[in-house]
């Protein structure tokens, strides 16, 4: 099976290649980018004229509910709506239910994933046996079974003598760590920033240094075991200059960023909008200035879509009693591509933050366009809008602070492996 | 957008009585004036008029309350409402998937107000966008959010007090970050132009950055009462203690429980005021809840009335129109 994709704008930020040009794939692999390879004779033409080429977009956390909370979503739903995203890779976080803490569980999200065939699955194992942060787990064992990183999903491991010995353990395999930095009693029953919003609606808050009391933790233990750490979705400005400055003292130290995070604050929490309930929450002006500079100086890595669908009960209560999370793989691209019409990020740094440099974190050969790599490509049309409706997402979940916006930039095909998992209709 | 102005119809005209924040001054004042006109209701032999007759008030009560239920329970009577309570203990229902269920099966039984007090903050806003549109919806308090009615009727005993606004400075004492009732004394007053709000109490009970609501912030009891024309106490929770928010009832009443002595401070003429129920000895002491410059009693007959005026507000039924007529 070959292919040519044609009269598209390559971009692919690890070759450093931006042109229009074709690119031809073929047994599933990029055989050339830029100028056709002669004599090549394709099965299948794509016309990408006025659209980009870009490679899979890969996520570093997106919940796929299963198993456990399939009225939420599933496997299935949720790969078909990253594939509809231009995610051809994502990493799954291991708080399902069971706990991906076992090469079991972490074998069953794997197979699910290949029976749908939508997007390459990386299940993250869990640090700690059920997540209780008691024990270490079999992290070799769950890295041979197919473990991208291990993590302790939304719990802190808050024994610090166990959280140690998990990083010396990982460390010692050469595996990579998943944190979410958030103090678990500063941040106890709160629902929203603390700040002038939580202050006005009388909600409990999670004041920012919830988040950075955690990063220096972390960031103490990182230098004292060596271990190499991923940090996110973070929230706040003053992390990412924590995170700067321990990146500048040589630690083995990447970061992370949710869509959401960079385009909304504290305020789209509006009068009670449980869809902008988000865990960390929405946080300031300033905050969000502080992550924008954080990707433009590079501290911050990668932009994943933390993407949490919900059933519609979820979200169908007062603030707090409502649960956390948004749907977000099908809106991830677009918002991150704001970034670019803003003026913060060029074009192909946005799509770098959304390739190569998180497939860089999880080491893995993804996100390129080279030659010799696995044809997972994106192909989206930059100046098309569109509006975020329900009829318009794909994924089981519609709880999204962005329902009603229109957006500009639409994934029209997605491939993975050379096979067309996606292609937009009309 | 459909989360602006919930509580005003197109018109501009209350549908729901859920927060102060987002209601204009004339709007308050109307409401004021219009409390008058319930006041000598109350003192006639027969305390009732006809101005919800055929309604039917639901009180929907997710948190125990004896006085604020029991005023609106009076409010509708005296409207000449049927009324109908149902307390539900938060332990029984915390989902809000049977709190929509039980709108629903309201909804069904043709019920037109709910009177809804829940612990949750934005509960009232939560089941005011989701019942049926003919459906007036009241908070009688949610979470720490608001609690717009009794703010309301505070705002009416200063009046009767004081007259005008304007030149008022007002002194809010204790636990602020807990407190729905402080929010929604604050927009009040502020909307309806006092000179000063302070609030008074330990940064444990502050909430963060709430100088944004437009007051002054201070930390000293005798400082913070210093020339003013109202104080407003706030009932200390003793669950407050166990969240390491402040060291014992005894140092707090010795740092802001109000005395004869500290109430030195303020005008001679000062009201003191409390939302209740009252902790003696704890953020006032016997004297001053019982001695003359002492409204409190007051604040619970003036809670009828207010509650009767914004009850027929929302109805669209005011005295004059052509259901008092019949």
């Amino acid at each position: 099976m070959k292919l040519r994709i044609h009269g598209g704008r390559l971009i692919d930020p690890a070759s450093g290649l931006d042109e229009i040009g074709t690119l031809c794939v073929a047994d599933g692999r990029i055989v050339a980018a830029g100028e056709s390879p002669e004599p090549f004779t394709a099965d299948r033409e794509i016309d990408a004229g006025g659209l980009v080429v870009c490679p899979g977009l890969v996520d570093l956390q997106a919940r796929l509910r299963e198993p456990g909370q399939e009225h939420k979503g599933t496997i299935e739903s949720e790969t078909a709506a990253a594939a509809a995203g231009g995610i051809t890779t994502l990493c799954c976080p291991p708080d399902t239910d069971p706990v991906t803490d076992t090469p079991a569980v972490a074998n069953l999200i794997q197979e699910l994933a290949r029976r749908a065939g939508n997007t390459r699955v990386l299940p993250i194992g869990a640090m700690t046996p059920g997540l209780r942060g008691e024990q270490i787990c079999e992290m070799f064992i769950l890295s041979q079974s197919g473990c991208v990183a291990f993590s302790n999903a939304e719990r802190a491991i808050v024994n610090t003598e166990v959280l140690r010995r998990a990083m010396e353990y990982a460390a010692t395999h050469d595996l990579t760590l998943f944190l979410r930095p958030q103090d678990p009693w500063l941040s106890a029953n709160g629902c929203a920033h603390e700040g002038a919003v939580s202050t006005r609606l009388g909600l409990r808050g999670i004041p920012g240094f919830a988040e950075t009391m955690e990063v220096a933790r972390l960031l103490i233990l990182a230098e004292q075991t060596g271990a190499r750490i991923h940090l996110g979705p973070l929230s706040t400005a003053r992390a990412i200059q924590m995170i700067g400055r321990a990146q500048y003292d040589g630690l083995p130290v990447s970061a992370s960023v949710s869509a959401h995070h960079l385009h909304l604050t504290e305020l789209d929490i509006n009068d009670f909008d449980s869809r902008a309930y988000l865990r960390p929450p929405l946080r300031t002006q300033r905050d969000r200035e502080g992550l924008h500079r954080g990707l433009v100086r590079g501290v911050i890595g990668a932009i994943c879509s933390d993407h949490q669908p919900h059933d519609i009960d979820a979200k169908l209560a007062p603030f707090a009693e409502s649960e956390p999370g948004a749907t977000a793989v099908e809106t991830l691209l677009p918002l991150s591509l704001r970034l670019a019409d803003q003026g913060v990020l060029s074009l192909s740094e946005v799509i770098a933050a959304l390739t190569w440099r998180p497939a860089r974190i999880l080491g893995i050969p993804a996100g390129t366009l080279s030659p010799g790599a696995a044809a997972d490509i994106c192909i989206f049309d930059p100046e098309r809008y569109w509006t975020v409706a329900p009829e318009t997402l794909i994924s089981q979940g519609h709880n999204t602070p962005l329902m009603g916006w229109e957006l500009k930039g639409r994934v029209t095909h997605t491939l993975l492996e050379g096979r067309l998992v996606y292609q937009l209709k009309g | 957008m459909r989360y602006r102005d919930i509580q005003l119809d197109e018109s501009g005209r209350l549908r729901h009585f859920l927060s102060i924040e987002g209601l204009k001054r004339q709007m308050l004042m109307d409401i004021l004036d219009y409390a008058e006109n319930f006041i000598t209701v109350g003192g006639r032999s027969i305390k009732k008029v006809p101005l919800l007759r055929g309604r039917t008030v639901t009180n929907l009560f997710f948190e125990p309350s004896t006085r604020t239920r029991t005023t609106f329970e009076l409010a509708a009577k005296r409207l000449s409402a049927d009324v109908l309570n149902i307390n539900i203990s938060t332990s029984a229902t915390t989902k809000g998937e049977s709190l929509l269920d039980m709108l629903r099966n309201l909804e069904a039984m043709h019920c037109d107000m709910f009177v809804v007090r829940h612990a949750q903050s934005g509960a009232a806003h939560f089941i005011a966008r989701h019942v049926a549109p003919h459906i007036r919806v009241i908070n009688a308090g949610d979470g720490s959010h608001a609690h717009p009615t009794q703010a309301m009727l505070d705002m009416f005993t200063i009046r009767r007090h004081k007259g005008e606004f304007a030149d008022l400075r007002v002194a809010i004492v204790g636990d602020i970050l807990h407190s729905r009732v402080a929010r929604s004394q604050i927009h009040a007053l502020t909307t309806l132009g006092v000179h000063e709000v302070r609030v008074i109490g330990p940064e444990t009970l502050l909430p963060q950055r709430v100088e944004e609501l437009g007051v002054h912030v201070c930390h000293h009891l005798p400082a913070g009462l210093e020339g003013v024309d109202v104080i407003i106490m706030l009932r200390l929770q003793r669950e407050r203690m166990q969240g390491a928010l402040i060291p014992s009832e005894r140092e707090y009443f010795e740092l802001y429980g109000l005395t004869e002595e500290k109430l030195a401070f303020a005008k001679p003429d000062v009201i003191v005021m409390h939302p209740g129920p009252i902790n003696r000895g704890v953020e006032i002491s016997s004297e001053v809840a019982d001695g003359p410059r002492s409204v409190i009693l007051e604040q619970v007959s003036n809670g009828i009335a207010i509650r009767m005026a914004i009850m027929s507000m929302i109805m669209g039924n005011r005295f004059g129109s052509e259901e008092e007529e019949q």
